[in-house]
């Protein structure tokens, strides 16, 4: 597949007017309320409150094992929730079935009928309904268009590449038109390039459906790239929901922003707060650190600064004067191409990740390991946290 | 080192082939035989198959034989399928071990003690033997090797194919017959030939629940060897032993076929 091929949809304008969740007059498509489920001991998915608006792509992000999956299958009726309720467009989904849910799921292994041809599967939910055969063809037809596999209709399943099926899948999921689409690791069977193509590709079908897409995933690249919102959920619970900008610069605990990204995390105590700025107190860095904080913290309290490996500079002399100083040696380093990730070992004897893009061709490198290097970071790139 | 099969390899396939099948090759020799006397070849002759459809006694027993293989084996397909989906499909639902293990108690309980316990049902409750009471008694025999095959190819197929079916608008008993039917159709099919072949060569069940004007092809060549082996046994036999390996061939060719296609 070709580059061209990629939508030409101006996304990232769209997407930042695009905030349905900041208008309260508007009622949320779906509500999770105090959503619990249990697996005999274990708790799945605990009490769970969550919204989410029509248009939107929203993302649940977190490792596997954590309830992504099964809060997915509580809302398309394949689970029974223990405690809470699920509400789709004002209406209580308690005691109806899957089949009588108007939300349709994309399934992790597709599942797609081995015994019905390509167009037949897409046909299948329509058929359910009691579409008229000619409405069928037609809207069979304008599936495989959507999603380019015109050529394809008569075939059986396992006469497809991995990524025809993926979109036999889609097109299948889409064509009763639903009033919202699951969709389970959707690409996680996909190589990486077709991956990264897919996840635009999905992003711009959701554009022009105008459908409401929720989107499972342990990938936070994926969930990074199509969400409007993602929610990062830890052991049954959602730890954060946002933006993928805002979860990822401002995480609001030390799980989100290790779970999201790389990030080294210092920790240290407070030596004072204006309520504007924080300075901490650390073994890691003798000048002690700054970083923006709005809130008070207590003086003495334990806190802790998350500073993506990006946002580090690695200098080869001594910088000047100012917080944020750290002196080591690098101890590793990793050329990924694009980026040089450096591990540095600090006088403290903990281990800081700083990234340099390589902006000029490589011809001999400037840093080796053993060097005697400083990092430095500004106060504003890093984040201050305290749980 | 030398490859391919050793000399000792080969005469230890031969020996143990010839063990197996020397019998039956000697009673399909046979029954082309022209002599009256079995042990005496008196060259060439298809004689005896065509004395075969004058003897209506004879006849009669195939017929019934068929019939009963027939329901049986359709009997035993359709509780023996739901008995494996129940099995694959419920999860872990109390006395699951015990209903498993109460499906398969019939494949290592000894035929004779299944065929007594057979009658002692059919005469407790008054049922006249006949028939019906062969039928049934195959069904309940058969009806775990229709478990065991339809079983291993549920394990094998995905759930998720029955919930998308499922989410698509199909009720549960729908989406069996719309996506789970088709997709263990050909594992169903060998079930059923195997039930109807074991049906065809049962003596012992057969014998013990048979009635008046019933009797099974197996128990009129039992009881005919009884009076002397006649060419014409011989020539039955042959056939029985045609059918019985089409029947197993055919089994096993439908699964391989799909086992071919979903990999």
């Amino acid at each position: 597949m070709s580059t061209s091929r990629r939508p030409r949809l101006n996304i990232g304008a769209v997407r930042s007017s695009f905030a349905p969740w900041a208008d309260p007059s508007l009622e949320p498509l779906v509500r999770f309320e105090g959503v619990t489920k249990r697996f005999g001991n274990e708790t799945a998915v605990n009490d769970v409150s969550l919204s989410i608006y029509e248009s939107e792509f929203f993302a649940l992000l977190g490792p596997s094992g954590c309830g992504k999956t099964t809060l997915m299958r509580l809302l398309a009726g394949f689970e029974t929730p223990d405690a809470g309720r699920i509400t789709l467009a004002g209406e209580d989904l308690a005691g109806r079935s899957p089949h009588q849910r108007p939300v349709n799921m994309m399934f992790q292994s597709y599942a797609l009928f081995p015994h019905l041809s390509v167009e037949q599967n897409i046909a299948f939910g329509l058929k359910q309904q009691g579409t008229p055969k000619g409405q069928i063809a037609d809207r069979v037809t304008e599936m495989l268009a959507l999603v380019r596999l015109e050529g394809l209709a008569r075939r059986k399943p396992h006469q497809l590449s991995g990524g025809q099926r993926q979109r036999v899948a889609l097109a299948r999921a889409i064509a009763p038109n639903p009033k919202m689409l699951l969709l389970d690791e959707p690409l996680a069977a996909l190589d990486k390039k077709l991956r990264e193509e897919t996840q635009f590709e999905l992003i711009a079908l959701q554009q022009r459906l105008g459908m409401t897409f929720l989107i499972v995933t342990h990938d936070q690249e994926e969930a990074m790239v199509t969400a409007d919102r993602i929610a990062v959920m830890r052991e049954g619970h959602i730890v954060q929901i946002g933006r993928p900008a805002e979860v990822y610069e401002t995480p609001n605990s030390r799980y989100v922003a290790d779970f999201i990204g790389d990030v080294n995390l210092f920790e240290g105590a407070v030596t004072a707060a204006d309520g504007k700025r924080v300075t901490l107190a650390t073994p890691d860095c003798p000048v002690g650190f700054e970083a923006l904080e709005d809130d008070r913290l207590a003086v003495g309290s334990t806190a802790w600064l998350g500073v993506r490996p990006e946002k580090i500079q690695l200098h080869l002399d001594p910088p000047k004067e100012g917080p944020n100083r750290m002196a080591g040696k690098v101890a590793d380093y990793g050329y990924l191409g694009d980026w040089t990730t450096y591990v540095v070992e600090l006088e403290s004897g903990r281990t800081v990740r700083a990234a340099r893009a390589n902006a000029s061709r490589l011809v001999a490198r400037p840093i080796a390991c053993d060097d005697l290097c400083w990092l430095t970071f500004a106060p504003d790139a890093a984040v201050v946290l305290t749980r | 080192m030398k490859r391919g099969p050793s000399a000792f390899n080969i005469a230890s396939v031969v020996a143990g082939l010839a063990f197996l099948h020397l019998p039956i090759v000697l009673l399909v020799v046979y029954s082309f035989n022209a002599s009256r006397l079995v042990t005496v070849w008196g060259g060439f002759s298809t004689k005896w198959y065509g004395a075969l459809l004058r003897d209506d006694q004879l006849l009669a027993a195939i017929w019934v034989t068929l019939r009963v293989g027939l329901i049986s084996a359709s009997l035993a397909t359709v509780l023996g399928t739901l008995a494996a989906v129940a099995l694959v499909r419920s999860g872990r639902f109390k006395g699951r071990l015990l209903f498993s293990g109460m499906i398969y108690a019939p494949l290592v309980m000894p035929e004779v003690i299944l065929g007594l316990s057979l009658l002692l049902l059919f005469v407790a409750f008054g049922l006249p033997r006949g028939f019906w009471t062969v039928t049934v008694s195959h069904a309940t025999v058969t009806l775990c090797y229709v478990t065991v095959v339809v079983q291993a190819r549920l394990i094998s197929f995905d759930k998720a194919l029955e919930e998308a079916a499922r989410d698509l608008g199909c009720t549960p008993l729908k989406a069996f017959f719309a996506v789970t039917l088709p997709n263990i159709a050909p594992a169903v099919a060998a079930a059923w030939m195997l039930a109807f072949t074991l049906s065809l060569d049962d003596l012992v069940i057969a014998s013990f629940t048979s009635g008046p004007g019933a009797t099974t092809l197996p128990m009129r060549i039992y009881s005919q060897v009884r009076l002397g082996v006649s060419p014409e046994i011989n020539a039955v036999s042959t056939l029985l032993v045609g059918l019985v390996a089409t029947g197993v061939i055919a089994a096993y060719l439908f699964q391989n076929r799909r086992r071919g296609r979903d990999a």
